[in-house]
C-alpha cells in the first residue's frame, strides 16, 4: 500500500492522466481524419481506373510497407508544424492508408450484382455509393475499423521517439524519478494494465459487433 | 540561403555514409528473421494450445494473446531495456529485439493459427481420431497441412507487421536500420535524403511480401467463389450431396 502511494501521488496521478488524455486525443482525433480520407482514398483506388486512382494505390503501398516510426521521425524533422500538430499528422497519414484498405475490403464484399441491380433502376454511380453500397460497406467494418482503434491506441505510444508526452512518454519520465525495483516493476504493470483495459474493452465490443455481423449472400 | 532538405550535398553525405545504413539494414534483417522464427514457433504452439479440449491449455494461450495483444510493443520493449535489469537479467539490444518483436507477434500468429485451425470442420478429427490416429498425428498429417494454405495470406501480412515493428528498435538505440538513418539525419544533418533511403530499404523488404499475400488471397477467394458455384450447379443437377461437399474448401 505503501509502495502504490509512492507512486501514485497526488501530482504523478495527474500528470499520467495528462498523458493518458493526449494519447486518447490523438488516437481519436487521427482515427476519425483518417476514415474520411481513408473513404476518399479506398472509393478513388476501387473505382477510379484514371490517375487519381493509381495515385491513391501508390500513397497506400507506400505507407502500409514502411514502419509508422519513419513517419512520425520524418513528418517531426521536414515539416515545420509543432510537435503535436506533426505527431497528429503523422499518425493520420499512416492510419490512412490502413483504413484506405479496410474500407476498400468493404467495397469489395459488397456482390457486383448490386451495383447492376441499382444501374438497372435507374441510379446513378454517386447514388449507388451513397444509398446502397456505403451504408452497408460501413456496416461489414465497423469490427476491423474497432480494431484498427485499438492499434493506433498501441501504435501512439511510438510519439515518445519524438518526445510527444503520450501516455507512454510520460511513464517513461515518471519511471526516471524511481529507483527502487518494486516502484519500477509497478510502474510498468499499470500502464500495460491501464492500456489493457482500454484496449480489452475495444476487443470486447469487437468481439460482439462481429458476432452481429449478418451472413452476406455468397458472391456467384 | 538556407538550401533544401533535399539538396544534393545532402545526398553525397549519405552516399559517404553507406555502410552505416547498409549495417542497419542488415541488422534489421537479422532482427527480423530470428524473430519471425521466435513468433512462428510460439504462434503455433499457443495456436494449437487454444484449440485443444484442455482448458488450462486454452485458458494459458488466452491470456498469453489477450496480453500481448492488447499493450504496446513499445511498453513491452522498454519492459525489456529498462524493467529486466532491476532484475539483475541484462540482455543485449539485438536479443531485446529478437525477443520482444517475436513474442509480440507471436501472439497474432497464435490468433491466425487458431482460426486457421477452426476453419477446419470438426468432422475431420473425429474422422481421423476414429481412424486411430492420435491428437498429435490427427494435427500432424490431417489439420495443420490443410490449414497452411489458408493461414498463408494472413501469415505472410504478419510478416510485414514484423518487419516494420523491428524498427520500434530505435527507441532504445538497438543500431537497427530506422536508428541508423535516424541517427545520420540528425548528427550530419540530413534528415531528407537519411529518411527516403530509409523508407525505400523497408519497402523493399515488405513490398513483394505484402503483394504475395494479396495474391495468396485473390487466389484463394476466386476458389472459393469457384467451388461454392460448382456446389450450386452440383445441386442444380441434383447430384448425390457427397460430391458437393467434397467440392467445398
Amino acid at each position: 500500500m505503501e509502495l502504490l502511494q509512492s507512486i501514485f501521488t497526488y501530482d504523478n496521478t495527474m500528470f499520467l492522466l495528462e498523458g493518458l488524455r493526449t494519447t486518447l486525443f490523438f488516437a481519436g482525433s487521427s482515427i476519425l481524419v483518417s476514415i474520411f480520407f481513408g473513404m476518399i482514398l479506398g472509393l478513388l483506388r476501387n473505382y477510379d481506373r484514371g490517375i487519381l486512382g493509381k495515385l491513391a494505390a501508390v500513397y497506400i503501398e507506400a505507407v502500409r510497407n514502411t514502419p509508422l516510426i519513419l513517419w512520425i521521425l520524418a513528418i517531426r524533422f521536414l515539416v515545420p508544424i509543432p510537435a503535436n500538430y506533426s505527431g497528429i499528422c503523422s499518425l493520420t497519414i499512416f492510419e490512412t492508408a490502413v483504413i484506405a484498405e479496410i474500407i476498400r475490403g468493404g467495397l469489395n464484399s459488397i456482390p457486383l450484382g448490386q451495383f447492376e441491380a441499382a444501374h438497372a433502376q435507374g441510379f446513378t454511380f454517386f447514388q449507388t455509393l451513397r444509398y446502397i453500397v456505403m451504408p452497408q460497406c460501413f456496416h461489414n467494418i465497423v469490427p476491423s475499423l474497432l480494431s484498427q482503434v485499438i492499434t493506433t491506441v498501441k501504435d501512439s505510444s511510438f510519439l515518445w521517439a519524438v518526445a510527444i508526452e503520450e501516455f507512454t512518454g510520460k511513464g517513461m519520465i515518471l519511471m526516471g524519478r524511481f529507483a527502487s525495483s518494486s516502484q519500477v516493476f509497478l510502474l510498468f504493470a499499470s500502464m500495460a494494465l491501464i492500456y489493457f483495459l482500454i484496449n480489452f474493452s475495444l476487443s470486447l465490443i469487437v468481439r460482439s459487433q462481429s458476432g452481429k455481423k449478418p451472413k452476406l449472400a455468397p458472391a456467384v | 540561403m538556407k538550401s533544401s532538405p533535399f539538396s544534393i550535398d545532402k545526398w553525397r553525405i549519405l552516399a559517404g555514409e553507406w555502410t552505416a545504413l547498409g549495417n542497419g539494414f542488415l541488422q534489421t534483417l537479422a532482427v527480423a528473421v530470428l524473430a519471425l522464427l521466435l513468433a512462428l514457433a510460439l504462434g503455433i504452439l499457443f495456436g494449437i494450445l487454444s484449440t485443444s479440449g484442455n482448458k488450462t491449455c486454452k485458458a494459458i494461450g488466452r491470456v498469453y494473446v489477450e496480453f500481448i495483444q492488447n499493450t504496446p510493443l513499445v511498453i513491452q520493449v522498454f519492459f525489456l531495456y529498462n524493467g529486466l535489469p532491476y532484475l539483475g537479467i541484462m540482455l543485449g539490444k539485438f536479443s531485446i529485439g529478437v525477443l520482444g518483436i517475436g513474442v509480440y507477434t507471436g501472439a497474432y500468429i497464435s490468433e491466425v493459427v487458431r482460426t486457421g485451425i477452426q476453419s477446419i470442420p470438426v468432422g475431420q478429427t473425429e474422422a481421423a481420431r476414429s481412424q486411430g490416429f492420435t491428437y498429435v498425428q490427427t494435427m500432424r498429417y490431417i489439420i495443420l497441412p490443410q490449414t497452411v494454405k489458408i493461414i498463408l495470406p494472413p501469415l505472410t501480412n504478419q510478416a510485414v507487421n514484423l518487419i516494420k515493428n523491428t524498427s520500434v528498435l530505435a527507441m532504445i538505440a538497438g543500431g537497427d536500420l530506422m536508428y541508423r538513418a535516424d541517427n545520420l539525419a540528425t548528427g550530419r544533418l540530413i534528415y531528407g535524403p537519411a529518411y527516403i533511403t530509409a523508407g525505400i530499404l523497408y519497402f523493399l523488404l515488405c513490398f513483394p511480401l505484402s503483394s504475395y499475400a494479396r495474391k495468396l488471397e485473390q487466389k484463394l477467394k476466386k476458389k472459393e467463389v469457384r467451388t461454392i458455384s460448382q456446389a450450386e450447379a452440383a445441386i442444380a443437377r441434383d447430384t448425390p450431396i457427397e460430391i458437393v461437399q467434397t467440392g467445398r474448401v
